[in-house]
């Protein structure tokens, strides 16, 4: 039974409410305008009042159009034909590629069971030092890429999609810049990687609902395709506009906000699309690596606040570099155990010693005399920056562990580095 | 006749119920679909409208739809069998219910908590004709490593004469194994598993008493400086990435208690997973088991319906309270406390309450406060000390410890373990910051000295605040070292490498050990001629103490290193060393 209705009782902001019985929680509606249809989705039952979200936006509705419900929860086509084709947050096709309407899945489903979940294993090697050296990316992780605004975050998340050994990337668009879009399609072709990615992208010119679709959607197809056995890469560029539009509704909506205006379940509601990322024994497995540019660089700001909470670590861009500081890959010991017997030690050695650059530099700063301490921990710091920091340097991660010590057989001697015996013994590097 | 109802409205998880009948605060009822019924919870009734959090996604509940209620309020099942498992908020079994459904976890379905096929072997403790009493032993199982005890169901609150027991032999969980008749003469059966509801603290006790002898971490830096005490509290605040959930992780491993209960709440569940997967493997030196043996996890991660997180630090403290009674040392780890508070915050904002700060609940401290104090050593009826300790991370927003749940529980707990963002920066773990944090329990550690090195790493920190004034330069040589010497003491004793499989935990006697040797370096008058000799000195130093927590005690190269160690000590000291021990034995004496 089809429940069609023609009277339109509120219209706020992106949400409307009709009068209608027999109306499920979470059920689409199809409304059709005097611009086209658009879809909407029940998001509060109160009596027979329903309230809808519409994804085209409140704007250009009218109390006349009609209101059509469709029985059932938001659904996304799902097969093979998805790959290499991009579509929009509602899954319409933005290439010219025909409508999937197929095998469709739900969004949005249940969590996996924590006791079904195996232990990640897995490094992803990126060429990256900052990364595979001191904070391993590993499948099945759910990462951040904390960013100021300007930073090139979305050349990074492109570098590591094309450098990565997966079967299949999904690019998730939240408010993308048009531009950036087309940079990420650019990038993939040439790489070509087009043909192995499928992208659902909201672009910042596109009604701000259908941007909340984006991650679930995304991720309801990489669930599908790792239960098919896929090493699947989530790319999400950006969850801050996500958050944001989250924001919106819940105004909208008269919610009480609880920081900053952001909804007091915005660390469930993130956690719930971040939690997708698994690995299914037997079966392949989902990797998520999403921006979240942090409004005014704060990284206590509510967005990356309460990722950071969520993510297993987080990759933190300023200054066109992956921070130390900042930087965490919570998994990394998972996998940096049998990579090589240095790699733990070396890790953590430079950093500490990178720390203690950073105390040097400040007192530099204020013009107090330099020890010969200082002097070492300047050098240090330049070598650091320059040979291993940068983005620019293409290297695995043996070459770049043979480097550290390098750099530090450069600057110091082994007693100074506070490195067991044992290693030093065995890596010193031997004019 | 059990009292039924009908939804009139739905706002994401709650779920608005007109109902005929009576219906009881904190109630269990059911959303009826089709093919589902949907756990949920009264939280307020109004005039005929009951309005209940829904444990599970909410998705195609409608308005009209059948709700069922129970007349019960939220328990769980106490009984043998809950050691090893892993539950989630509402003590649904996660293997069993991943042999049911997959990969999922499909909602409205709800498995028994305790197996009711598995037998356990039961020695009977009463006799016929014997008065007993809630919480009196009416038998015993055995359960792994332990002697479980099967008490008369804490919810008879008369006095009762056994009137049959079962004898000696093997029973499941619901098989009758007495019979128990009141003074009234009513007979009531009873078998090895009974309800408690979760948000009732067990009250079956003779006297609480005053939590005094420490629980040994093998973390140095907490039964050193900031210890907790068995039945005692503590919080461990800090910001993400800082090492709370690494901590708690460690906890649950060395720590020298019975039975340690992981509530994962509202977090990561890949964290779970390296416990629930690692535990079977490991053994615990003290009964040569695994540490599964020992378990429980409580797992309701951050994806997992957020009212069930509400419940589950219930669920977890009232598993606890049950082998407590057992006279058991038992340790509830909560991580995070803060995801607990959120959940209450989520549904105080459904329900339009008037928010406090940052929207959360008026009555957020009360009822943090309340949780904490299920907290406790006791005195149980049949004389065993029992106790239950609580160990909470709070997860401030922006880091900042200012905030209301940071705050509440700072009131009411009695360690804090405050994790700073510089320190786990600079990698130096655990990064409990060692001038903030406090504790109001005596430690292992001889207090004169915990008093000593705290005031050395607080001169060394007030040289280094000062340094970053007048520099190095307008710095004394004697300041100087002051400073090295806190310096040296944080990274050798304070830090603590995790994933060394020596470092990672020490016992009491190795801390007591150790700690005296490094007192001994820290009184130390070192004949050190300029700064750049001393940096040197502490370098090689720390490396050798390195060298040496690295190694085994009670092995040669143990005995060695520290040789070496205090033999660097010796040539740089000013004074012979056995003028330098006497003056640390002096200064110690009793
Ligand atoms: N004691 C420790 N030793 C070594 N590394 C640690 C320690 N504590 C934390 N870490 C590192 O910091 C990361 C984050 O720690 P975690 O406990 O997950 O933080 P939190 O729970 O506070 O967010 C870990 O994955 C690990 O890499
Ligand atoms: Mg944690």
């Amino acid at each position: 039974m089809r429940k069609i209705y023609n009277r339109i009782e509120e219209i706020k902001g992106n949400v409307i409410t009709v009068r209608a019985g027999g109306i499920k929680y979470g059920e689409l509606a199809e409304i059709t305008s005097a611009h086209g249809k658009s879809l909407a989705e029940v998001i509060l039952l109160d009596g027979d009042k329903v309230s809808l979200q519409v994804f085209s936006g409140g704007r250009g509705i009218s109390t006349g159009d009609e209101v059509r419900f469709l029985s059932r929860s938001m659904m996304v086509s799902f097969s093979d034909n998805l790959m290499g084709r991009i579509f929009d947050g509602s899954g319409n096709p933005r290439d010219n590629g025909p409508a999937l309407e197929e095998n469709l899945i739900e969004i949005g489903g249940p969590s996996v069971n924590p006791a079904m979940r195996i232990i990640p294993r897995n490094m992803i090697r990126t060429g990256i030092p900052m990364i595979d050296l001191f904070n391993s990316l590993v499948e099945s992780q759910k990462l951040p890429i904390f960013s100021t605004s300007g930073e090139p975050y979305n050349e990074l998340l492109a570098r590591i999609a094309m450098q990565a050994e997966v079967d299949l990337i999904i690019l998730g668009g939240c408010g993308l810049k048009y531009d950036d879009y087309l940079f990420f399609k650019e990038k993939l072709e040439e790489g070509g990687s087009l043909s192995r990615s499928i992208f659902f992208v909201h672009t910042a010119s596109d009604p701000v609902v259908e941007c909340l679709m984006v991650p679930d959607i995304s991720l309801a197809v990489a669930e599908k395709f790792a239960l098919n056995g896929k090493k699947v890469l989530v790319l999400i560029s950006d969850m801050t506009n996500f958050a944001d539009a989250m924001k919106e509704i819940a105004i909208t909506m008269e919610q009480v906000p609880s920081n900053r205006g952001y909804p007091g379940d915005l660390y469930s509601q993130l956690a719930s699309r971040y939690e997708k990322a698994v690995d299914f024994e037997g079966q392949g497995s989902i990797t998520i690596l999403a921006v979240t540019t942090m409004p005014g660089d704060d990284v206590t700001h509510p967005v990356p606040d309460n990722t950071g909470y969520i993510t297993e670590g987080q990759f933190y861009l300023s200054n066109g570099r992956i921070e130390p500081f900042g930087s965490l890959s919570r998994l990394k010991q998972l996998v940096n155990d049998d990579t090589r017997d240095d790699h733990r030690s070396l890790m953590d050695g430079m950093i500490k010693l990178y720390a203690s650059y950073k105390e040097t530099l400040e007192k530099k700063s204020m013009g107090f005399r330099m020890s010969d301490w200082d002097d070492k921990l300047l050098k240090y710091g330049d070598l650091f920056e320059n040979e291993l920091m940068d983005l620019s340097v293409n290297i695995p991660l043996e070459k770049a562990l043979d480097k550290g010590w390098e750099i530090l057989a450069d600057c110091f001697t082994p007693e100074e580095t506070g490195m067991r015996t044992g290693l030093t013994d065995k890596y010193w590097p031997k004019q | 006749m059990a009292t039924t109802g009908k939804v009139v409205g739905v706002n994401g998880n709650l779920v608005s119920v007109e109902f005929e009948g009576d219906v009881l605060l904190n109630e269990v009822a059911y959303v009826v679909l089709q093919e589902k019924r949907l756990k949920s919870e009264v939280i307020r009734i109004k005039g005929k409208i009951a309005d209940m959090q829904v444990f599970e996604i909410i998705k195609g509940v409608g308005i009209g739809d059948k709700v069922e209620f129970t007349g019960n309020m939220l328990s769980v099942a106490l009984g043998p069998g809950l050691l090893r498992q892993i539950f989630d908020g509402l003590q649904n079994p996660l293997p069993q219910l991943a042999e049911k459904c997959g990969f999922f976890l499909d909602r409205g379905v709800y498995l028994d908590s305790i197996s009711s096929e598995k037998k356990w072997e039961l020695t009977p403790r009463a006799k016929t004709g014997d008065t007993v009493r809630r919480g009196d032993t009416l038998g015993t199982v055995p359960e792994g490593i332990f002697e479980h005890k099967v008490m008369v169901p804490f919810n008879l609150y008369s006095t009762y004469k056994v009137k049959s027991i079962a004898d000696k032999g093997e029973y499941t969980v619901k098989q009758q194994i007495a019979e128990l008749e009141d003074e009234d003469g009513n007979v009531i059966p009873v078998s090895m598993v009974f309800e408690w509801p979760v948000k009732k603290a067990v009250d079956v006790y003779k006297e609480r008493l005053k939590p005094v002898d420490p629980m040994v971490s093998q973390i140095r830096i907490i039964d050193t400086l900031f210890p907790v005490a068995l039945g005692g509290t503590y919080c461990i605040p800090g910001p993400f990435g800082a090492g709370k959930t690494v901590l708690q992780q460690l906890t649950s491993r060395y720590a020298d208690v019975d039975i340690v209960i992981i509530a994962a709440c509202g977090e990561r569940a890949g964290e779970v997973v390296e416990t629930l997967r690692e535990f079977p493997e490991l053994t615990d030196p003290k009964t040569g088991k695994s540490l599964m043996e020992r378990t429980v996890i409580i797992c309701n991660t951050s994806s997992m319906p957020v009212a069930a997180r509400e419940a589950s630090v219930y669920t977890a403290v009232t598993i606890a309270e049950y082998y407590r009674q057992m006279g058991l040392n038992v340790l509830l780890l909560a991580d995070s406390t803060s995801r607990w508070a959120q959940a209450m915050r989520e549904m105080s904002g459904r329900l339009e309450e008037i928010p406090g700060e940052e929207a959360f609940p008026a009555y957020l401290e009360s009822v943090i406060a309340t949780f904490y104090e299920r907290a406790g050593i006791v005195e149980n009826m049949d004389g065993s000390i029992g106790s239950v300790t609580i160990g909470g991370t709070v997860s401030p927003a922006g880091g900042n410890f200012e905030e209301p749940v940071t705050q509440a529980t700072l009131k009411v707990v009695g360690a804090f373990h405050g994790l700073s963002r510089e320190r786990s920066d600079a990698r130096r773990y655990p990064a409990i910051h060692p001038l903030d944090s406090w504790s109001k329990y005596a430690g292992s550690v001889n207090a004169d000295k915990a008093d000593f090195a705290r005031n050395a790493l607080f001169r060394g920190d007030e040289v280094s605040q000062m340094m970053k004034v007048v520099g190095e330069e307008g710095t004394s040589n004697e300041d100087f070292i002051q400073y090295l010497k806190g310096e040296f003491l944080d990274s050798v004793y304070l830090q603590q490498n995790a994933f060394d499989k020596v470092d990672a935990s020490t016992s009491k006697e190795r801390q007591k050990y150790v700690f005296d040797k490094l007192l001994l370096i820290i009184m130390s008058n070192l004949a050190l001629s300029d700064k750049d000799e001393a940096r040197s000195f502490f370098n090689q130093l720390r490396q050798k103490f390195l060298d040496w927590n690295g190694s085994a005690m009670d092995t040669e190269e143990f005995r060695k290193t520290e040789a070496e160690l205090m033999d660097m000590v010796t040539n740089k000291s000013s004074e012979p060393m056995s003028d330098l021990i006497e003056r640390f034995e002096k200064k110690f004496a009793e």
